[in-house]
């Protein structure tokens, strides 16, 4: 075939040559940045941590120094291509580009060479469970196509149970404190723990015998490890039990799915759900779920401890504390409430506004504790330059400015009791996060010590008498909040 | 019959494209870690030159939590951007004493100020100004008051200010104090007259 008599075909052929050729660019590029970005975890009763993996050759590596630094003292030594390494009392030698290596006099076969990288020496991932043990003498675990190794006994392990309440709850035991981090998308509760050992459950998909979450599953990839909890409802994540619980239920103004009517069963508007399969009792009628009034957040907590108000008492416990006397005195009063952080575990600024805006509260109140000063400092957001809002998308840093007006009006009820009471109180703006996150009414409260000093800072009186006048504030402005939109 | 110049055409963009995959393929086993080289950071700031200027420093004062103006003469060079850094710094010193009223942890520094776009003003400081500095929403958002509020009225034109600890981007400056936005110069001033 002359390609003068198929012009056209011959300049075809050109062009899907030439599209073959960007499209193995445009892989090639994409590949080297999935490359860049592989992890590996490792855990130990030593510390946890993530480090880089290197490609070459087809092969993936990691840096053996920096494997074993975190454990234990370690040393090495480069002359020439030879790597020596110390780690405690084990002594071993490497060389480039050669795959036997003398671990302790002895020798070790490597599933493919070791590189030297700028002194950097590179051990292949798949050699981990048999080197390691010579240099460790304990037990190791490495789940290589996840890329996470395990030394020693450090797994945690959960249980998952559904506890048939209205709402129904997903109770998520840890056998030691987690944080991992939490997501929601549509029908799905994602949950990613980095720095924890967690493993399996015998099985890796967990089934339910609930229509709200009737699945959860269990996977690993890139050196982390993830539950995912399905739902039929946006799903809301709780820690308590000092971070060994994690309880999932049904967002509040989600909840009301129409397992959740308080009218009666025949309704048909809200009938109940159909019941299980052969039974024909009636499904009594239950009581609709009231959406939280607040929320509380206790700033800090977990690894961020927030200020040092004395050599024993943390800002994090302060406002843990005080959270839940507010919360009891919120409740007293019929507004129903959350404490977003509730037990001692570590939440992003991110986190926070998330969850907070997720339940919709007609306020949001945000615990702070400070030594500098006497009485209480109210706060609104200072809001930052933002890129405005997208239609029905509020832009996240200035979510706060139509609420701005309601949050001072809130400010000024929760002012009017302080004075009341005698508590010194002063009310400004300030460039604290989440506040301008939050797309709803959102007030910062920044306990300072009584004239009577630092030490009466975290005592019940003073925290009680605080914790009533914010709860007579938010209170008497409940109208005006609850007619916010 | 395909026209020559467009077999050429095709042809030299073929060699460059292959080029390109070539050079691709070998970058992927070229990415080193280079480890940062161990160097001095703190600024080596120039004497300045230039007479003394009477200007209004916002200082901060621990009790009662307030801001308040004051006037000093300090000896500032000729540039809009210099002029920034010594105000700044001189602010800083007076923070740095130690019978100031708004202490600052020892080391706290301004790097540089960088007056990058029409109205925008990036303060850079160095880690021990926030490593050292003291946690709390008040004490935190007086020293972020009396940066801007100071470099606004002072260098006009500036409209908002952007604040870096050790040229990085930090999330707040001791827990509090969010750092990862633009401070609006209107927004700051407000504080300002609510901390008078």
């Amino acid at each position: 075939m002359r390609w003068s008599s198929r012009p056209y075909s011959a300049a075809g052929f050109f062009f899907l040559v030439l599209f073959g050729i960007f499209t193995f660019i445009f892989l090639s590029f994409l590949h080297l940045e999935s490359a860049e970005e592989k992890k590996i975890s490792i855990y130990s009763s030593a510390a946890n941590y993530t480090l880089s993996v290197t490609e070459r050759n087809g092969q993936d590596y990691v840096g053996l120094f920096e494997i074993l630094e975190p454990l234990g003292t370690a040393n090495v030594k480069t002359d020439g291509l030879h790597w020596k390494l110390r780690y405690k009392t084990v002594a071993a030698e490497f060389t480039a580009g050669e795959s036997r290596a003398r671990v302790q006099g002895r020798n070790l076969d490597l599933p493919a060479s070791f590189l030297l990288d700028n002194g950097r020496g590179l051990v292949p991932l798949a050699c981990l469970s048999t080197l390691l043990p010579r240099f460790l003498a304990t037990p190791v675990a490495f789940h290589e196509t996840s890329r996470r190794l395990f030394i020693g006994n450090v797994a945690v392990h959960f249980t998952a149970q559904i506890n048939k309440t209205n709402p129904p709850t997903l109770v998520m035991n840890f056998s030691s404190p987690v944080n991992p981090m939490i997501a929601t998308e549509p029908g799905k509760l994602r949950m990613v723990f980095r720095q924890e050992p967690l493993v399996p459950p015998g099985s890796r998909t967990l089934t339910f015998d609930s229509a709200v979450m009737p699945s959860a599953s269990f996977e690993e990839s890139n050196g982390a490890a993830e539950i995912a909890v399905t739902g039929s409802a946006p799903l809301l994540a709780s820690f308590s039990n000092d971070g060994r619980t994690i309880t999932i239920a049904p967002a509040p103004n989600q909840a009301q799915a129409p397992v959740r009517t308080s009218n009666p069963p025949s309704t048909p508007a809200a009938s109940p759900p159909p019941a299980q399969s052969g039974s024909t009792a009636p499904v009594p009628a239950v009581e609709r779920p009231v959406p939280y009034f607040a929320v509380v957040d206790a700033s800090h907590g977990g690894e961020e401890r927030g200020a040092a108000l004395t050599d024993q008492l943390a800002e994090k416990d302060v406002t843990l504390a005080f959270a839940r006397r507010l919360r009891q005195e919120l409740d007293a009063k019929g507004l129903n409430t959350l404490v977003l952080r509730d037990g001692d575990v570590t939440l992003s600024l991110d986190q926070r506004a998330s969850l907070a805006n997720s339940v919709h509260p007609k306020i949001y109140i945000s615990v702070h504790a400070a030594s500098l000063g006497t009485g209480v400092r109210l706060y609104t957001a200072l809001l930052p330059q933002g890129g405005g809002d997208r239609g029905p998308f509020l832009d996240w840093d200035t979510a706060q400015a139509g609420f701005r007006f309601a949050s001072q009006s809130a400010e000024a009820s929760l002012s009017a009791e302080f004075g009341n009471r005698q508590v010194p109180v002063r009310t400004l703006i300030a460039p604290l996060r989440p506040l301008n996150n939050i797309a709803a009414p959102a007030v910062a409260i920044e306990i300072a010590p009584p004239a009577g000093g630092i030490s009466q800072l975290d005592s019940a009186a003073y925290q009680q008498l605080v914790a009533e006048a914010v709860a007579a504030g938010v209170a008497a402005a409940r109208d005006k909040l609850g007619a916010v939109r | 019959m395909i026209p020559r110049h467009l077999l050429i055409g095709v042809a030299a963009m073929f060699a460059v494209v292959l080029g390109m995959s070539v050079y691709v393929w070998r970058m992927r086993g070229r990415v080193e870690q280079v480890e940062a080289p161990v160097v001095d950071t703190r600024t080596v700031a120039p004497p300045v030159s230039g007479p003394s200027e009477q200007v209004t420093l916002y200082v901060a004062y621990d009790e009662p939590g307030v801001l308040r103006a004051q006037t000093a003469r300090i000896a500032l060079p000729s540039g809009r951007q210099e002029r920034a850094q010594e105000l700044l710094r001189a602010l800083l010193g007076m923070y740095l004493d130690k019978s100031s009223s708004h202490q600052l942890g020892p080391g706290a520094e301004i790097r540089d100020v960088y007056l990058v776009d029409p109205g925008l003003a990036v303060i850079d400081a160095n880690a021990a100004f926030a490593d050292t500095h003291r946690s709390g929403v008040l004490v935190e958002e007086l020293t972020v008051a009396s940066l801007v509020q100071t470099l606004a009225v002072n260098i006009p034109g500036i409209t908002r200010v952007k604040i870096l600890v050790d040229g990085k981007q930090r999330e707040a400056l001791a827990g509090h104090a969010d750092l990862t936005g633009f401070y609006d110069v209107s927004a700051v001033n407000e504080l300002a007259s609510q901390m008078r």
